[in-house]
């Protein structure tokens, strides 16, 4: 019988392949594989400690297809660990601990609306729960994507937002906050999306994630909509460090985020969010 | 008409009674845009404001060395304008259909004289119209907050 992984020991995997994803080149994803063996599967939620040897561990959510695939990692250069990922390249090897969290609860949507309102880098982890439902398109009613990023440069995934916009079964809207010149689709903030999917509020499940000003706003247009709070999850953000609950880093009031989240219904961490200094 | 008092039942109209419907059905029509139409223009009278029913209409004011500068999407069941409310009755911005749009139009004028004539029409107007604008306001205020900014918060990815 062989033992248990270690969740705190890195495995070596090799960067097979770097895309950058906006125009800046800010955000990028990382497709890995192993050194040796298989990585285990994930669910739709659930993130990696990814570990630049000599800068640091970063949680990253995975971004790739549950149903199988290569392991996918899309990685916003906002601190010194991801600056110093954004400079790695083909051919690299990082170290992979994971996957940790609670998944995004999918099948609570089976039979109803699914709303996936995504802002910013925040469309990653989200993406395995598209292709998951789509996957298994016949369980769901509606599936939608709402999307908002800040420009259009910084749309991510782009052509494969436009491949989804002609698939059968999958409506997708998708909004700048700040118009550029060629952009001919939406400007304006997220909620106003929520305002426009006239989906129904007894029957749906919506999945949030981006930064946590705009799920709260995002939250409370789907409430003003009737939608119950136990039917609103959404990724949560902390500064996770072991992964599975040992150190606090992440701490959120009675939470920790890598161990009981990061994926949460409103009602559990709403009152949470408005609280200043947690 | 009554094809229009029709379109205004559901939408921000809804909760109306069917007379103040009527009233409003009188100073409307149905309006369509071609992709690209100008639909209000900054400067000129204000003496219409619009319900989109279908499409969608960008809001956007010209910028030296920009050019047009989109800065809110107005959908379907979404009002447009409310320069026509407040003096100097003026646009404030343009609008063009950024696609095929169908909107029922209203003349501003007519509506005032109702809401003069019927104040209960007038308050039941005002207040969507208050909604409306606040709503927008605190879009723009999120808007502001930037908050896909580079420097916005530590994300996980």
């Amino acid at each position: 019988m062989s033992a248990a992984p270690d969740p705190l020991l890195p495995r070596p995997c090799r960067i097979e392949r770097v895309t950058r994803e906006t125009g800046g080149g800010d955000v990028f994803t990382w497709e890995l594989a192993p050194l040796d063996g298989e990585l285990p599967g994930f669910r739709p939620g659930q993130f990696n400690m990814l570990y630049a040897f000599g800068a640091g561990e970063s949680a990253i959510s995975i971004s790739g297809d549950p149903g199988g695939g290569p392991l996918l990692h899309t990685i916003r250069a906002a601190g010194r660990v991801t600056r110093a990922m954004r400079d790695l390249s083909r051919g690299d090897v990082v170290g992979v601990r994971g996957p940790f969290g609670e998944p995004w609860p999918l099948a609570r949507a089976h039979g109803r609306d699914l709303l996936v309102v995504a802002g910013g880098i925040g469309l990653a982890p989200l993406r395995p729960v598209l292709l998951a439902a789509l996957r298994e398109r016949d369980r769901f009613a509606r599936v939608l994507l709402l999307y908002g990023a800040r420009t259009p440069a910084d749309v991510l995934y782009r052509q494969e937002i436009e491949a989804w916009r002609e698939r059968p079964g999958l409506e997708v809207a998708v909004t700048v906050d700040h118009d550029a010149p060629g952009w001919n689709g939406s400007v304006g903030v997220v909620t106003r999306l929520i305002e426009r999917a006239g989906f129904d509020p007894d029957h749906s499940l919506a999945l949030l994630c981006g930064p946590e000003v705009m799920m709260r706003f995002a939250g409370r247009s789907l409430r003003e909509r009737g939608m119950a709070t136990t039917d609103i999850w959404l990724s949560m953000e902390r500064n996770m460090a072991c992964g599975v609950g040992w150190c606090g880093h992440c701490q959120l009031g009675p939470l920790l985020v890598c161990r009981d989240g990061p994926v949460f219904p409103l009602d559990r961490v709403e009152p949470l969010m408005g609280v200043k200094q947690l | 008409m009554t094809a229009v008092t029709d379109e205004l039942r559901s939408g921000p109209f809804a909760g109306m009674s069917e007379a103040q419907l009527h009233r409003l059905g009188a100073c409307a029509s149905l309006v369509r845009y071609a992709a690209g139409e100008a639909v209000i223009a900054e400067g000129a009278a204000a003496d219409r404001f619009f319900l989109i029913l279908e499409g969608e209409v960008a809001l956007s004011a010209h910028q030296p060395h920009l050019g047009r500068v989109a800065l809110e999407s107005i959908g379907a069941g979404d009002l447009l304008g409310w320069s026509w409310l407040a003096a100097p009755r003026v646009w404030q911005l343009d609008a063009h259909a950024a696609g095929p749009v169908t909107t029922v139009a209203f003349d501003a004028a007519c509506v005032r004289r109702a809401m003069e004539h019927d104040h209960e029409l007038g308050y039941q107007l005002l207040q969507r119209f208050v909604g409306v604008i606040a709503h927008r306001l605190q879009a723009s205020r999120l808007q502001r907050l930037d908050v896909y900014a580079p420097q916005g918060g530590p994300r996980p990815t």
